[in-house]
């Protein structure tokens, strides 16, 4: 299920313009970044994919789906957003029950919806705290319970509001690996993060915005690359990649494996 | 200007303590980064420090905190304000939602201190301009972004002017430049103000950059505790699960490969990266 974004812009009110005529378009299966400043517009312009926000002017089309079409119930079959902050979505007493909320609503049976919580539950190692309160948990997890909340939809597309916040390394080596997994079942994932490091070991496509316009948009060894442009909405590309353009490599590289690679090309060339 | 004596605290409903045995004593004007995984007692430390455990958790407490000379278990936290501020995790967690304009927030807690109205002014504006906001002083504080927020609640407490500034991972929702920013600001704190700086913190190369102490908790207790570059390195973060910098991964990694002088430190910084790097290859 493709996702077009045409032309669009948006204010909150009229003194406040936040996007600026943003167009894009994004593939079934893509793994997307959306990265920019604070204030740049990057949770308004997800907000519009699920409907929850719609453009003053131009249109968001998901599928064959007009978000001004179709009301934000319809829209989230199809579109999954985590928030940034699980405080805003979370609002059952039991971990089960807020993951079984949104499944109740599809109009799943009680069996189904029962094999999908547990499932999710697994899948986000929360099985231990099924039955807890979800304001007891660490803020960690409560931010687990968001994403198996909205996971749980099985939507073709995925949305995550800065995912890594307060995640421990654990946290973040099993975010990575869930991103992978769900790219392997088809799913588009569209994620906003500040974390370059963990944007560039797991996404394929870099879209970063400025004072809600497109900046730049591509592969991240091409947009990493781009230094002085990134500069201009002050992100500083991930460390190795940093670290490689200081030690004069030829190529960019965003993981740890590709800057070892050069480095051992860098290493046997020069004892040649 | 912090000391830690015996602290064992478990939450109440709860058997397991969230702080052990914990001894600790942290000297005025130092910034010290406290580390851990999801779970490590982390936040716990940092509301024992403010003195919101035990007035406002309640659970166990066992042993005493210190912070500028007041036991935090018999000071009322109306002057432990005063001395100590503390930022929250989560910004939503600590805005009144009873104020309509930014300024009005970041002015809240003066007001309830009955500082003049012309002092409150200056202290306002002094704090908004640290955080990068003082252009959206009239701004409701529901309009702005994550980040922006998260900055709000920092200048709520930058205005108390607190001797000591906890800081519970205030830059999780922050762009790099906001984090950059932000870590200059807390280091300008400390020379101007002589303030001390206690800040949780998963960002580790920004910690291996700006504090001067790193100290690791797992499971309640100190396990680590010392400069930055000796700390980010031991081998013992791996099992504990904290991330350190990419730039100690690579050259750990380049170690094992035989692309890293054994002898050299490892680095943790950027600069200590290209150097160890540039000394490899003859640069």
């Amino acid at each position: 299920m493709n996702i077009s974004i045409r032309d669009v812009h948006f204010g909150y009110d009229a003194a406040q313009t936040v996007l600026r005529g943003i167009a894009i378009e994004i593939h079934r299966g893509e793994r997307v970044a959306l990265i920019g400043q604070n204030g740049s517009g990057k949770t308004t312009l997800v907000k519009h994919l699920n409907g929850l926000v719609r453009p003053t002017r131009g249109e968001v089309i998901v599928g064959d789906w007009n978000t001004r079409a179709h009301s934000v119930a319809q829209m989230a079959r199809r579109v999954g957003l985590v928030f940034q902050n699980p405080e805003e979505q979370i609002f059952k007493n039991r971990v089960a029950d807020e993951i079984a909320f949104g499944l109740a609503n599809l109009g799943l049976t009680r069996d189904e919806i029962a094999q999908r919580v547990d499932a999710v539950l697994t899948r986000t190692a929360l099985t231990a705290c099924r039955d807890a309160h979800p304001y007891e948990l660490l803020a960690s997890q409560r931010r687990w319970v968001a994403l198996a909340s909205i996971l749980a939809l099985d939507t073709p597309i995925l949305i995550l509001d800065e995912p890594t916040t307060g995640q421990d390394a654990a946290g973040l080596t099993r975010l990575g690996a869930l991103v992978n997994e769900l790219t392997r079942e088809g799913k588009t994932i569209i994620a906003i993060t500040h974390d370059m490091d963990w944007c560039a070991e797991h996404f394929d496509r870099v879209i970063v915005l400025k004072q809600g316009r497109v900046l730049v948009d591509g592969d991240p060894h091409q947009i990493f690359a781009q230094t002085d442009l990134l500069a201009e909405t002050f992100i500083e590309p991930p460390q190795i990649t940093r670290l490689g353009m200081a030690l004069g490599f030829s190529e960019t590289v965003l993981t740890v494996d590709e800057f070892l690679q050069m480095q051992k090309n860098v290493s046997t060339a020069s004892s040649q | 200007m912090i000391h830690f004596e015996r602290v064992t605290y478990t939450y109440p409903h709860t058997a397991h303590p969230a702080l052990r045995d914990i001894n600790l004593d942290i000297d005025e004007g130092s910034f010290v980064a406290v580390i851990g995984a999801n779970g490590a007692g982390k936040s716990t430390l940092c509301a024992a420090l403010a003195g919101f455990i035990p007035h406002h958790f309640r659970g166990e407490l066992q042993g005493r905190v210190i912070v500028d000379g007041l036991d935090t278990a018999t000071t009322p936290l109306s002057e432990l304000v005063t001395r100590v501020g503390l930022v929250f995790q989560n910004p939503f967690n600590q805005l009144s939602g009873a104020k309509l304009t930014l300024a009005e927030e970041v002015a809240f807690g003066l007001e309830n201190l009955g500082v003049p109205r012309e002092e409150m002014f200056a202290r306002v504006n002094a704090a908004l301009d640290i955080v990068g906001l003082r252009e959206f002083a009239n701004r409701s504080p529901y309009a702005l972004s994550g980040g922006e927020m998260q900055r709000v609640a920092l200048a709520c407490i930058l205005v108390m002017e607190p001797r000591v500034l906890v800081l519970d991972e205030p830059t999780a929702q922050l762009d790099p430049i906001g984090t950059r920013e932000l870590f200059h600001a807390l280091r300008a704190l400390i020379s101007e103000r002589r303030c001390t700086v206690v800040l949780v913190e998963q960002k580790t190369e920004w910690i291996a950059a700006f504090a001067d102490r790193v100290i690791a908790l797992h499971d309640g207790a100190i396990v680590l505790d010392g400069t930055p570059r000796a700390v980010l390195t031991s081998a013992r973060l791996d099992e504990i699960g904290i991330r350190v910098p990419r730039y100690t991964v690579a050259a750990r990694a380049a170690r094992e490969q035989g692309l890293w002088q054994r002898e050299l430190e490892l680095p943790v910084t950027f600069e200590q990266a290209v150097q160890g790097f540039q000394t490899r290859s003859g640069k």
